[in-house]
């Protein structure tokens, strides 16, 4: 309980700590704090753009998915449209095609009913020539009366 | 109490408050201090021991460790160390900033250093007050020391060389951030000046003088007159284990009530130090009442 070299002794030791602990502990904690003040604040602010960021994204999404819709139906139509054409324009071959058919075996039938008029005409004239020698019985030169047979057979 | 038997009331009381003393006895020369008249014989060229040893260890472990935390603190999430370490220093650095005004970069590691190192030297308070001295007796005992005169205190903060090293530091920068704050006319001035104006000089230099000087020794004497009776309680409680089963469990209840008490105390009069202090210092750096 003797005032002693003590006081100074405990005066040097109190100097020492206030210095080390003002050059080498106050600093960098109240940096690291500060630091971490101004990163949450970031953090914060970070934040409420992500907010700000996702209602617009979501709006922009809302807007995609009506514009997709709106041109899924636009498509639709328009495939409709087309697929009415298509059907329209097969009826307007299809009834092509039948009147072309139906012309040809027109011609066909035609063609046929000549040829076989033709042959009937041939066969006529041998019959006319064959029943004329039946009944002429007599010499009738054929090279002579050709010309009265053609006439004959044309008018057939 | 393991060597109640064969000490008095009085010898036990005395044995605790005699200081493990280092010095030139003109009894017996240099070395410890065989007996508090010893010690007191030694006059002001001698240290002790004890005082020096606990509060430099104290410090020490105190301060290494905020320089752990400080080297590698990060802004990132902080560990178990550095939480606490911020936590301290957030509650000195809100303390500081709520009383003190001006810019000073000292202020606040200095108010940091106060808080920490004094609460820590008033904890050896807490510690059963026979537990250090009796082991340091037994080793010395080891030796062939009569443990009677081996001494220690472990509480520095109940040394008064401590807390008036501590007051006289505080009051000196005081005064060293006065004279710069205001200069050496502006401090003279503000002793002598006020508050019954020049021709009140005599009056005023008495009232400033003594106010001024008050500072530190209050500061001091608070301090240590707390600790010291703090521990005188200890000791006295500790007495009343000798005194038979029933004074004992009550020592035993009233050992722990006084250290649950003893816990405000000890944090009490360390953040008081420290507030004072701030206090001071901005009074200090304040240029004008």
């Amino acid at each position: 309980m003797n005032f002693n070299l003590t006081l100074i002794g405990q005066m040097i030791s109190f100097g020492v700590f206030v210095w080390f602990t003002m050059t080498y502990v106050w600093s960098p904690i109240m940096q690291a704090l500060q630091d971490r003040k101004a990163k949450i604040a970031e953090g914060l602010a970070a934040a409420e753009r992500g907010h700000q960021e996702k209602a617009l994204g979501e709006q922009r999404a809302l807007q995609l998915l009506k514009d997709a819709k709106s041109q899924a139906a636009e498509i639709l139509s328009q495939a409709q449209k087309r697929a009415g054409e298509i059907v329209e324009e097969a009826k307007v071959n299809a009834r092509d095609e039948g009147a072309r058919l139906v012309v040809s075996a027109q011609a066909e039938i035609e063609h046929e009913t000549n040829r076989a008029r033709e042959e009937l005409r041939g066969k006529v004239a041998t019959l006319a020539v064959a029943a004329a020698e039946k009944i002429l019985k007599k010499e009738i030169d054929a090279r002579a009366h050709q010309s009265i047979v053609d006439d004959f057979v044309r008018q057939i | 109490m393991s060597t109640a038997e064969t000490l008095t009331t009085q010898g036990y009381i005395q044995h605790h408050l005699t200081q493990l003393t280092l010095g030139v006895s003109p009894e017996h020369g240099f070395g410890f201090a065989h007996s508090s008249q010893d010690a007191a014989a030694m006059g002001f060229w001698a240290l002790n021991v004890d005082t020096m040893f606990f509060s430099i260890l104290l410090g020490w472990l105190a301060f290494s460790f905020f320089r752990k935390v400080a080297e590698r603190a990060t802004a990132g999430i902080p560990d178990g160390g550095q939480n606490f370490a911020e936590w301290v220093v957030d509650f000195i650095d809100e303390n500081v900033r709520g009383s003190f005004s001006g810019k000073n970069p000292l202020v606040a590691p200095l108010a940091l250093t106060i808080f920490v190192w004094v609460l820590l030297m008033n904890m050896m308070d807490l510690l059963p007050v026979d537990l250090l001295p009796w082991l340091w007796g037994q080793f010395w005992s080891l030796f062939g020391a009569n443990p009677h005169h081996v001494f220690l205190r472990v509480v520095p903060t109940a040394d008064p060389n401590t807390t008036f090293a501590m007051a006289l530091m505080v009051f000196f920068t005081v005064l060293y951030y006065s004279i710069k704050m205001k200069g050496v006319g502006g401090f003279l001035g503000e002793l002598t000046l006020q508050p019954f104006g020049v021709w009140g000089m005599p009056a005023n230099l008495i009232l400033e003088g003594i106010s001024l000087l008050s500072k530190p020794v209050s500061l001091a004497l608070r301090l240590f007159g707390n600790m010291y009776a703090g521990e005188m309680i200890f000791i006295l409680i500790a007495l009343m284990y000798g005194g038979g089963t029933a004074l004992a469990v009550t020592a035993g209840g009233l050992q722990f009530v006084w250290a649950v008490f003893h816990i405000l105390i000890i944090t009490l009069q360390a953040f008081i130090f420290m507030v004072l202090t701030v206090v001071y210092l901005d009074m200090a750096h304040q240029t004008h009442h």
